[in-house]
């Protein structure tokens, strides 16, 4: 049984705030979630957080650590806690609203203002749409399907903190799937909304958010291939 | 600048890209192999005046810098300076034409004026 | 320890350490070698226009170039050309190309091709 102890810097407060130090102890097998949980439950109560399936799959978790957009249920401190330093902080490129809380609305505006939203014209009077599985398409579609909004990828986004307009990768992919949904009839209009530098085009490819992603999702392929489809549409006049 | 606008000025950022890709290599073959042993002024002009080859290869080359790099610049200004608004869009297009401008009289000079 | 700043809006910015990627530095290295070749170009253009006033004037530019200096800043560019046109080849097959993943071995050929590069021009010169 570890008897160590563990200093973990938490950013306590929003913008004006600052990092204050605590002492956890150090245990086997322990997760980042477990040290904010032991803060909370006994050094702080007042300390705000977020979480909850605590399993990996709700993405709820996500905040900075040591610098790095993470899922706290998911990383072991002995991973991450290489030199016994431990600095945890909210999201990054989200207003804050305390302490380890960012505000997920922009990212949630920005998924909907990506048209990440599937359209369809079927009601439950006609027959189901027969689509194929192994079909590119439906492929395409798949590899990013899972995502469940953590933010990670957007938090790790460069080009998001660069240009508060962008997009962003979540949102992309979103459109991504779509795009290559063939019940969905959006479009046009979806293909309108993701165009332009503030859509698509303003991707650099660093790959962070492919790198970063807990899902294991590339949105940074599913980008390349919109930036080629939207600038196709583009010079036909097909946006307008 | 709508989003079709937008668009539309990657494409062709990425146009040009594929068609400098091609000129570059070629530019630095013929120059390395023209240097060998030193050049002097009448040595190059006796190679490019008068030849049409040579004028439509630097024309094309320079028409597609001119249409590269500014564009390029503008997302730099853009997300590493901040800079936004038309008067940026103006500023690239006085790019784009003085280079068009310096590079054109670069390959008349060369091909059959002074 | 290096804290993160906040930005402003109440929007933290990335913090430094996110930046540990080679996907990121091929990026850095492609934009700055694009900003380079994008002021070196009117002069380049520039130098040659002076051909208009003829034989005489080019000779006379042309002793220009024999500087040390010159050479140097010739070597150099031809170097960030080099670069860029690896990156930007791999950009044009990841935007255009099939789709096989992030091309990562494009990077170390950007690195690999300009060092060559590097070391050939400068021995080539140096002759």
């Amino acid at each position: 049984m570890n008897t160590e102890t563990l200093r973990v810097s938490i950013w306590r407060g929003k913008t004006d705030g600052r990092f204050v130090s605590y002492a956890v102890p150090r245990l086997d097998s322990q997760t980042v979630l477990d040290v904010v949980t032991y803060v909370q439950r006994t050094l702080d109560s007042s300390l705000s957080y977020r979480f909850s399936c605590r399993v990996g799959m709700c993405g709820s978790c996500a905040m900075t650590v040591n610098g790095v957009a993470r899922w706290t249920c998911r990383t072991h401190v002995s991973k991450v806690a290489v030199d016994g330093v431990l600095e945890l902080a909210p999201l990054s490129n989200l207003p804050m609203i305390k302490d380890l809380a960012s505000d997920m609305a922009p990212f949630f505006d920005k998924w909907a203002g990506a048209k990440g939203q599937f359209k369809g014209e079927r009601s439950r009077h006609d027959d189901f749409a027969s689509v194929q599985p192994d079909s590119v398409k439906r492929k395409a579609a798949d590899a990013g399907i899972e995502c469940i909004g953590c933010g990670v990828c957007y938090a790790s986004c460069d080009t998001v903190t660069w240009r508060p307009d962008y997009l962003g990768p979540a949102a992309l992919n979103r459109a991504w799937t779509l795009v290559n949904d063939e019940r969905d009839v959006a479009g046009n209009e979806r293909m309108r909304a993701i165009a332009g530098d503030a859509g698509c085009h303003a991707c650099h490819t660093h790959t962070s958010c492919s790198e970063r992603c807990p899902k294991g999702i590339a949105p940074t392929l599913g980008i390349s291939a919109l930036k080629r489809l939207t600038a196709r549409a583009a010079m036909r006049g097909e946006l307008g | 600048m709508s989003a079709a606008t937008q668009a539309r000025l990657w494409y062709a950022q990425r146009i040009s890209a594929m068609i400098l890709a091609l000129c570059v290599v070629v530019h630095i073959v013929t120059i390395v192999y023209a240097v060998r042993g030193g050049l002097s002024g009448v040595e190059i002009l006796a190679r490019t005046r008068g030849n049409a080859v040579f004028a439509a290869f630097y024309v094309l080359f320079v028409v597609s810098a001119a249409i590269h790099a500014p564009i390029g610049l503008a997302r730099i200004a853009e997300e590493w300076l901040q800079w936004r608004g038309r008067w940026l869009n103006g500023l690239l297009l006085v790019f784009a034409l003085v280079l068009v401008a310096v590079g054109l009289s670069a390959v008349w000079g060369l091909y059959g004026g002074g | 320890m290096a804290a993160a700043s906040a930005g402003v809006d109440g929007m933290r910015r990335n913090d430094r350490r996110a930046r540990g990627l080679p996907g990121y530095w091929a990026f850095v290295l492609h934009r700055l070698s694009g900003v380079g070749l994008a002021l070196f170009l009117p002069v380049h253009f520039w130098a040659l226009s002076r051909s208009l006033q003829g034989e005489v004037a080019l000779n006379d530019f042309l002793r220009w170039t024999d500087t040390f200096l010159f050479k140097f800043a010739e070597w150099g560019l031809v170097c960030l050309l080099a670069a860029h046109l690896v990156g930007g080849l791999r950009l044009l097959l990841i935007e255009f190309g099939p789709w096989r993943g992030m091309r990562m071995g494009w990077i170390v050929g950007m690195l690999g091709t300009t060092l060559s590069v590097a070391i050939l021009l400068a021995a080539m010169m140096m002759k």
